[in-house]
Order: C-alpha cells, then sequence, then structure tokens
C-alpha cells in the first residue's frame, strides 16, 4: 500500500474521531470533547496536505483531475475553512455539521478511488490548480454559510414557538449566525467569481473560446447569481436573517447540483469521463 | 476518627423551627467553643443560613457523638429535643462526606445551581478557623468541598442557565443579539418587574433606555435612575423602531402595541431583531406580533416556561455533579484513612521503644562497667532489631490503607500490642497530613 493511501485513511480516521467527538461535545455538553476535536481536525488537515503532497508528487500534476481527488480536495478545503471560522467564532456546534460532512465526503472519495494514469492532456495547464482551487474553496465557504442557515432556521424555530431542545443551549446567537452567513457570503462570492473566470480563462488557452454553455458553466452562473442577488439584497434591502438563511440553503442545493450533479447525470464538458478521469 | 453531620434544612423543617435554631452571625464565638468542649466531640463548624442549621464535627464515638450534637443544639436554643427530634438528621462517615459535598455544590439547594451557599459554607468555617475549633480534619475536608463545589461549577452546567424571569429575559436578549452593548431598551410603564429586567440590561451592557408612561413625570423619575431619556406616551410608538428590547407592563386593558403597528416598526427598522417582553396581564402587545419575522414576543406565561426548561436542565446536570462527587468522596475517604496508619506506627514505634530502652537499662546496669564501645554495639543492635522487626508489618500498614483491609489491620495492630489510645485531638499528632 503506497504512503499516500495510507495517509488518505489515517485522515479519514481523524476526521471519523473528529465527528464523534463534535457530537459528544453537543450532546453531552462536554466542553474538553470540543477542544480534543479541533485539534484532531488540525492533525487531520496536517496528514490530509501530506497526502495531497504526496499524490501530486507520484503524479506530477495536482491531484484533482478525478473524482477522488476533488472530494478529497474539497473535504479539506472546508476544515480548514471551518478551522479559520472557529477561530474567529469557537463555534464547536458547527464542527458537528462540517466534520460529518467532511468525513462523508471522504468516504465517497475512498470509494471512488481508482488508480489515476495518465493526466488528460487537456488538463495539463496551470490554469487547473487556480480554477480548482478558487472554485472549491468558494464552495467550502457556501458550505459553512449552508450550515450556518440550517443552524439560524433551527434556532429561530425554537425562539419563536418557545419550544426549546438540548441544541437550544449548544447554538449560538441568531446574531452571530446572521454574521457567519454574511462573512462566508463575503468570502465564498469573490472566491466563486474567481472560479468561474479562471474557468473561463482556462478554456480559451484550452479551446478557444471563453465560454460555451456546457451544463457545468450554465449551472455555476445560476448559482452565481444566485449568490449574488442575496449580496445585494443584504447590502442595500436589508434582506438579513431568515430570507438569507433560507437563500443559503437554496444557494447550497444549486451547488451541490452544479459540482456533483452535473458531473453525474448530464453529459459535457466537466464531466469526469470527458477528462478521463 | 469520623466526620459527623447533625441538623435540618429547608427539607426536614418548616421556617418557624428553623428560626428557632439559627446561630447569629455576630455570635459565633460561644456556640463553637461550647460545641467544641463537648466531651466526644475533636473538631466542629456551625453553618447556619436560613434555609438550614448544620454542625459539623470530628468524633472516635460517632453515636455518642451525634446524640450530644442533638442535646446541644436544643439546650443552646433553649428547646427540647421532642421538638427538635423530628425534623433532624444525622449522617456519619462517608453519607456524612457526601452530604456536605453536596451542600457546598448547591445540590441539597433550594434552587439547584445557587451560588450563596458556597459563600455561606466559606463564612461559616471562616469562624472556626478564627476561633480554633476546626482541626486537621476538618480544615482538609472543607478545602476539599470548596474545590469540589468549583469543580461541580465549570464541569457541569448547573449554575449556567438562568431560573429567574429576568435573568431569562436577558439570557433570550443574548441568544437574539449575542451583544446587548450597543441595544436601546424601551420601558412602557412601570412596573417592579419591568424595572428589575430594564436594571439587569442595564447591568449587562445594555447603554440606551427610554422610558414611557402616562404620566410623563414618572416616566422622567424612572429615566433617571437608567439615566435615559423619557418618551411621552402619546407618540412613543414613533420612537420605537429605533428600540431593540421593549419592555411592557402598563395597566392598560387593551393592546397599546398593535399588530400591524408592529409590521410598520420591523419595516423601518429594515429587519433588525426586535425583543419584546410583555409582562402586563391583560398584554400590552397584541400576541400576533410574534408572527412577524424577526419579531420575538415574549409574555410572562412564555418566561416561566424558559424558566422551567432551564430547571430541567440544571437537573439533568445534577447527575453529573453527583458523579464528580462519588469520586471525590474516594479520594478524601482514602485521606483520611491515612491520618490512622502514621499515628498506629508511631504509638507501635513509641511502645518497642519504651520495651528496648527499659531492657538496655536493666542489662546495663547488670553488667556493671561495660567498654563505650561495647555499649554502643549493644545499643546499635537492639534498635536494628527493633527497625528489622517493623520493616514489614509498617510498609503493609501503609499499603492495606488503600484496600478495606486497612483498617481491620490497624485495630489488629492496635489489639495486639495493646497501643495506648491516640490523643483525641489530631492537632497535636506529628506531622499527620504528609502526603
Amino acid at each position: 500500500m503506497t504512503t499516500h493511501i495510507i495517509l488518505f485513511k489515517i485522515t479519514l480516521i481523524a476526521y471519523f474521531i473528529a465527528t464523534v467527538l463534535y457530537l459528544i461535545n453537543v450532546v453531552a455538553r462536554n466542553e474538553k470533547s470540543g477542544r480534543l476535536a479541533r485539534w484532531t481536525l488540525f492533525a487531520g488537515i496536517a496528514i490530509h496536505f501530506a497526502n495531497m503532497s504526496l499524490r501530486y508528487f507520484e503524479v506530477r500534476y495536482t491531484p484533482v483531475a478525478d473524482l477522488h481527488g476533488s472530494l478529497s480536495f474539497f473535504a479539506l478545503c472546508l476544515v480548514v475553512l471551518f478551522l479559520l471560522f472557529d477561530m474567529r467564532y469557537r463555534l464547536p456546534v458547527m464542527g458537528a455539521f462540517i466534520s460529518p460532512l467532511a468525513l462523508v465526503l471522504m468516504i465517497f472519495a475512498g470509494i471512488a478511488h481508482k488508480p489515476l494514469l495518465e493526466l488528460n492532456p487537456l488538463l495539463d495547464s496551470w490554469w487547473f490548480p487556480i480554477h480548482i482551487t478558487f472554485a472549491f474553496l468558494g464552495n467550502a465557504a457556501f458550505s459553512l454559510m449552508f450550515c450556518a442557515g440550517v443552524m439560524y432556521l433551527l434556532q429561530n424555530r425554537m425562539l419563536k414557538s418557545k419550544r426549546f431542545s438540548a441544541l437550544y443551549h449548544r447554538l449560538p446567537s441568531l446574531d452571530t449566525l446572521d454574521r457567519i452567513n454574511y462573512s462566508s457570503l463575503t468570502i465564498g462570492f469573490p472566491l466563486m467569481t474567481m472560479g468561474i473566470i479562471s474557468g473561463a480563462l482556462w478554456a480559451e488557452s484550452v479551446w478557444g473560446t471563453y465560454w460555451s454553455w456546457d451544463p457545468k458553466e450554465t449551472w455555476a452562473l445560476i448559482t452565481w447569481f444566485l449568490y449574488a442577488a442575496l449580496l445585494h439584497g443584504r447590502l442595500s434591502i436589508g434582506w438579513r436573517g431568515k430570507r438569507a438563511a433560507i437563500f443559503a440553503i437554496i444557494g447550497f442545493c444549486c451547488l451541490l447540483f452544479t459540482f456533483l450533479g452535473v458531473n453525474l447525470l448530464l453529459t459535457g464538458q466537466h464531466t469526469f469521463k470527458a477528462l478521463g478521469g | 476518627m469520623n466526620i459527623i453531620v447533625v441538623g435540618l434544612s429547608h427539607k426536614s423543617a418548616p421556617v418557624e423551627i428553623r428560626e428557632k435554631v439559627a446561630f447569629s452571625p455576630a455570635a459565633m464565638a460561644e456556640p463553637l467553643k461550647q460545641m467544641l468542649a463537648l466531651p466526644e466531640i475533636s473538631e466542629g463548624i456551625i453553618v447556619s443560613t436560613c434555609n438550614r442549621v448544620e454542625l459539623y464535627a470530628t468524633s472516635r464515638e460517632t453515636e455518642g457523638a451525634v446524640s450530644r450534637l442533638k442535646d446541644f443544639l436544643a439546650d443552646f436554643h433553649q428547646l427540647s429535643r421532642d421538638q427538635l427530634d423530628e425534623h433532624l438528621y444525622d449522617y456519619q462517615g462517608e453519607d456524612a462526606i457526601r452530604h456536605v459535598l453536596r451542600v457546598a455544590s448547591s445540590l441539597d439547594s433550594m434552587v439547584i445551581g445557587e451560588p450563596q451557599i458556597l459563600g455561606q459554607i466559606k463564612t461559616a468555617y471562616g469562624y472556626a478557623a478564627e476561633y480554633k475549633t476546626a482541626g486537621v480534619i476538618l480544615n482538609r475536608f472543607l478545602h476539599k468541598a470548596f474545590s469540589v463545589a468549583k469543580r461541580v461549577r465549570t464541569e457541569t452546567a448547573i449554575a449556567s442557565n438562568a431560573v429567574s424571569v429576568s435573568f431569562a429575559a436577558v439570557e433570550l436578549a443574548r441568544k437574539i443579539f449575542s451583544n446587548l452593548d450597543d441595544k436601546t431598551v424601551m420601558l412602557i410603564g412601570a412596573g417592579e418587574m419591568c424595572e428589575l429586567a430594564a436594571r439587569h440590561f442595564v447591568n449587562n451592557g445594555v447603554s440606551q433606555v427610554l422610558v414611557t408612561n402616562r404620566t410623563f413625570a414618572r416616566a422622567e423619575k424612572l429615566a433617571a435612575e437608567f439615566e435615559g431619556r423619557a418618551v411621552a406616551f402619546e407618540s412613543f410608538q414613533e420612537h420605537l423602531h429605533q428600540v431593540d428590547i421593549v419592555l411592557s407592563s402598563t395597566g392598560a386593558p387593551g393592546y397599546v402595541l398593535p399588530a400591524d403597528k408592529l409590521a410598520e416598526v420591523i419595516r423601518l427598522r429594515r429587519n433588525k431583531p426586535m425583543f419584546l417582553i410583555d409582562i402586563a396581564v391583560p398584554r400590552d402587545i397584541d400576541p400576533r406580533g410574534n408572527k412577524l419575522d424577526n419579531v420575538y414576543l415574549y409574555d410572562v406565561d412564555d418566561l416561566q416556561g424558559v424558566v422551567q426548561a432551564n430547571l430541567k436542565e440544571r437537573h439533568k446536570e445534577a447527575a453529573k455533579a453527583e458523579a464528580i462527587i462519588a469520586e471525590e468522596i474516594k479520594q478524601f475517604q482514602r485521606w483520611l484513612s491515612t491520618l490512622e496508619v502514621k499515628p498506629t506506627v508511631i504509638s507501635l514505634r513509641r511502645k518497642l521503644e519504651e520495651i528496648r530502652q527499659a531492657e538496655l537499662q536493666k542489662t546495663f546496669s547488670a553488667l556493671g562497667n561495660l567498654g563505650n564501645k561495647e555499649r554502643k554495639s549493644i545499643e546499635a543492635m537492639t534498635s536494628a532489631i527493633i527497625n528489622k522487626i517493623l520493616h514489614k508489618p509498617t510498609s503493609i500498614l501503609k499499603d492495606a490503607h488503600n484496600n478495606s483491609d486497612g483498617n481491620l489491620y490497624i485495630d489488629a495492630v492496635r489489639t495486639l500490642f495493646d497501643l495506648p489510645e491516640p490523643p483525641v485531638d489530631p492537632r497535636h499528632e506529628e506531622n499527620p497530613d504528609n502526603d
């Protein structure tokens, strides 16, 4: 078994342990568990980075050309972004949403693993890692926004109905959740924009046109407009709170379809089949 | 040496009885001294609060001591034992340790998690320290109780949720706004609960206070107390869009704030959330207002509901606290038992040393003029014999105190070697707490 595969498995175990610890933190209100979970995630991403680096050295190109690599890289982006948010907002309860998500991504990545042979020449460009990194970091930010949106709706329902579950004490204030919604939007939107632009520039360098309206590009644009509308609404009309949370959820669904649905259900330039992965 | 607790609390006696046995904080010297003068009692502390009166003591004769303490409590307050007996409880040994740890951790209080009891016990311990009625055991025990109480407070959520209506209001506001520093509160009408809640909000950071009342002079007076502004009642609705938190308690028979007006206010606020507390009966604010997005409207019953939910949480956390306490009891009992080994070993050594000295004297006088070298030799030999004999039993005794055989061995040693009773006051022992 090659080293990078071992590292992949260790990372998966680390995310699994973090998930369990975060759940204990939420359910049993155990503070120590939350701290341990955070450190486990830190250890996890270190190993994850090592895993990705080793894969790069083995195949000599950024290891995200196949389903395995992209799912794995997305999980990494997710956890990294979450840890950055956690440093600012200290939210172990969000960890209870994020680490299972990262874990599921890793599990699917593990299932999707096929040995990577040669890189499709289409992908042999330095636009590739740039485009992917922007896109995935943007996606990760919107995933955090989605989590914050779900938490907002849960907390809002409890405060409105005056029926409080154990989660009430664990969730932060509505104001904090709304601010996370806003900051993840201001981080994710430019990243996504850069992702689309770098994708277009890359397309130009390979195929000669900036835009070919293939399903992925189309859906990415739709998702982009959704978030642009929310940003506009927040800045000018006073959209916030429940409305912003619902938007975050709808946007994320669009995002999921753009990222996964298109690849798996439709055909076009972006599918992994077409790219030989 | 056993720890003993004798007393009564709100759980066993009504206030009419409790007030009869209370000790005045200004006059603790006399009762403490009297308590210590009792023959069976080695150390003593008196805890007297509005909800309990308890005596903590140490003694070698537990049965006698318990009875003696009950008599003392009755006699000191000129009551008869019959009057008190049905209300008094007593604990010994492990039960006594558990009781005190529970009390200090506020598990035995009327409201679990209340913070006052710890301070009250610390004060009681202060008196005992001042009048020197607490010794080695109670010193260590009370310090243990304080640290356990702290552990319980920090490791469980037993004291973290609000269990009074006004605190609950602040807590809810925090769940909506997170930071109260830049928020504005408006008081509509007047009333004790409103003012109390307002005071809590101000204490928690709210800086802007508006007050409105049908009687403008009243509004001004109240506003002055909070360093806020008074607003005319006829036009208070115009100011609402600047207000984040509303506390309402007028005597009006109808709604002073209808739902459609509230909708307008939220629009003007560009959907910034608003928290309204309606304490009035009949209610001041149209309850349909709660349906609006970003409006959170609570009436008295709702706040009580929050308090009840928090109390349930506290009770759940109490189970965690009991587990912590069980752990700490074991630790403390281990320490208590070491207290017994050392004096026993010392006593045993002393006895053997006495025998040695007596025999040395006899032998030396019988042998007449013995050279120095020979004397020293014989002294060294007899000393070495004693050390070698005692070495194994001593280490076994010390090891045994970690398990249930410990006390058995100590008892056996005391009986077999006919050791004298150790001094009743452990304060005069040599370094018993050297661990």
